[in-house]
């Protein structure tokens, strides 16, 4: 290839400039920064608002593992959250359980669930994965409606203690915001070095396309179950985050429209990147705060600026970041 | 002649068609064997077949001696056999560079936790692999494009990727499903020169090809597939004045 006019230079990819610099994607954590501390300043409502999104913040780093990394369709995650937050509500009020425990108990349960549905169906392809797993949310949700005697029902849980380890306890609006904030930038710098490694690779190697990846030796369903168990361990602490945080669950809290949301906000946010789950997840549960002046007109609002975005940035405001990295180190 | 890969009469239906019908043949551990055919005479089945793709209907692929029938392409290549693709199949939104290091999977170790902690002996390995991804990268000369996306690489230079992708899981024996396929001639040119190099750097290489003009150029052997039988295997100056041959060419 010693005449290959079509490459535009080798200096346009990095070689001569290795460090590529990163404003755009600096640009998308300096707004989901400035979101977070003006809930933290001014508290109140926002910080509510703010907080629910660092819980789905959780969920969907999760779930961005699974679809964004793997290239695989997950229905169900709302189950592993369900079962994380179920496990914590019921470990800490009917047994007084520490929360931390009864968090890593949570996770344990999601994983062994996870791993029983994940053995079998992730060796389904394509819409088969994607039915079977809607179908694990739906019998998640009746388990927690019909197991009284353990979730009590529609009635749900109360009492649930904050969240806290030893003598710390995050009450106030400032601590739980804090703790979150913690948890979300962890689970974005594990992203980025899963991304970087040899695990990140065989996932990428499984998205790209199957049949190369098992000609290079990559057991592709083994990589697929991995994957999905990450997802499921995250979506497990996201519940057990949200049980203590509210206090309260029912089984409405992990319906079918915890995955809309979340699928909404893995979208908008980004599929694949770092920072796609926390500015998706603020982003998606912001707008309808934005809009409820607009009265009679603020589901038209949010529709359309959804459907802009959307046409405007296909691969969410993370990737358009992205992108425009790319293009300035060229 | 040591065989590295041995094919015993290989039979493949596909309901009343028979695709690959009753061919034996083997490639030596060293060198390089074409299996050449007119269109439709069941060169990419057979293909299928040793790679793992597809199992045979009936018939045996012995890898250096080990009966491989019926193990799955990540089991195979695991034991030293590993393939490219008629349509290049690369990871296309993973750089050239990470395209390769992908290759290093059955070489290198590690998962969550290595990911996650990094530990020194993770670290060194990176570093390993990012080194050996450059030398696999120049010996296709590919080493200006090392940073670009794949999806955006000229044809070309897509197939030499993945033939230095393939050579990163240090495969006793490479099989190149028509790596000429949509080549220009100096691209082809370029490609032969890669294969010759890689048969005399040690690792046995088995293609399947169109283009009768690298075939003749590069194969050490060659096995000649008409309607699902073979109908002639030797050197290239034996097989082109095969008249079995000739009658299948042309017509």
């Amino acid at each position: 290839m010693t005449n290959s006019p079509s490459i535009t230079s080798p200096e346009a990819h990095g070689l001569a400039r290795p460090r590529t610099r990163h404003f755009g994607s600096a640009a998308v954590w300096v707004l989901s920064a400035a979101i977070i501390g003006y809930a933290l300043v001014f508290g109140g409502y926002m910080a509510t608002i703010v907080a629910f999104a660092l819980i789905y913040a959780v969920f969907v780093s999760g779930l961005n593992v699974f679809m964004g990394l793997t290239a695989q369709v997950s229905f169900g995650q709302s189950a592993f959250a369900a079962i994380g937050g179920y496990t914590s509500a019921v470990l800490t009020t009917t047994y007084e359980w520490a929360p931390l425990p009864g968090m890593v108990a949570g996770l344990v349960f999601a994983l062994v669930a996870a791993f029983l549905i994940g053995f079998p169906t992730l060796r389904l392809k394509g819409h088969y994965l994607a039915m079977a797993t809607l179908a694990i949310g739906l019998i998640t949700y009746e388990i927690a409606v019909e197991w009284e005697s353990v979730t009590q029902g529609y009635l749900g849980i109360s009492g649930i203690p904050p969240l806290g380890i030893g003598p710390f306890e995050a009450v106030s609006d400032r601590a739980i915001l804090a703790v979150l904030s913690v948890i979300v930038v962890i689970l974005a710098f594990a992203v980025t070095r899963i991304r970087r490694s040899r695990l990140g690779r065989a996932f990428s190697a499984v998205a790209g396309s199957e049949e190369a990846a098992s000609a290079l030796g990559i057991n592709v369903s083994r990589y697929k179950l991995v994957s999905f168990l990450i997802a499921a361990a995250i979506a497990s602490l996201s519940g057990s985050l949200f049980v203590h945080v509210v206090g309260y669950v029912s089984p409405e809290v992990f319906g079918l429209h915890m995955v809309i949301l979340a699928f909404t906000m893995v979208y908008i946010g980004g599929l694949g990147t770092v920072a796609g789950p926390l500015i998706g997840a603020l982003i998606i549960s912001i707008l309808p705060e934005v809009f409820r002046g607009m009265k009679d007109y603020q589901d038209l609002a949010y529709g359309v600026t959804m459907i802009l975005i959307l046409i405007y940035a296909p691969k969410g405001i993370a990737g358009v970041a992205d992108a425009l990295d790319a293009r300035r180190s060229a | 002649m040591t065989a590295i890969l041995e094919v015993t009469k290989a039979t493949r239906r596909f309901g009343g068609l028979v695709a690959v019908n009753d061919v034996s043949f083997k490639v030596s551990s060293t060198g390089v064997t074409a299996v050449i055919g007119p269109n439709g005479a069941g060169k990419t089945t057979l293909f299928n077949i040793i790679s793992g793709s597809i199992p045979p209907s009936e018939g045996a692929i012995l890898l250096a001696g080990e009966d491989v029938t019926a193990l799955k392409p990540e089991a195979k290549a695991a034991r030293g056999l590993v393939r490219t693709f008629q349509l290049v199949k690369l990871f296309q939104d993973l750089s050239a560079t990470e395209n390769v290091k992908v290759g290093f999977h059955l070489k290198s170790r590690g998962g969550l936790m290595a990911a996650l902690f990094q530990p020194a002996w993770a670290k060194q390995a990176e570093r390993e692999a990012e080194e050996k991804a450059a030398a696999l990268l120049d010996l296709v000369g590919l080493s200006k494009v090392a940073r670009t996306s794949a999806s955006v690489l000229p044809y070309g230079q897509q197939r030499l990727l993945e033939i230095a992708r393939a050579l990163a899981a240090e495969p006793r024996i490479l099989l190149l499903d028509e790596p000429a396929a949509g080549l220009n001639a100096e691209e082809s040119e370029r490609l032969a020169k890669t294969i010759r190099r890689i048969a005399a750097d040690g690792t046995a290489v088995l293609l399947i090809e169109h283009d009768m003009k690298l075939v003749m150029d590069i194969a050490d052997e060659v096995v000649v597939l008409d309607y699902g039988r073979k109908i002639a295997q030797g050197t290239p100056e034996a097989v082109k004045r095969d008249p079995a041959v000739l009658a299948a060419y042309l017509g």
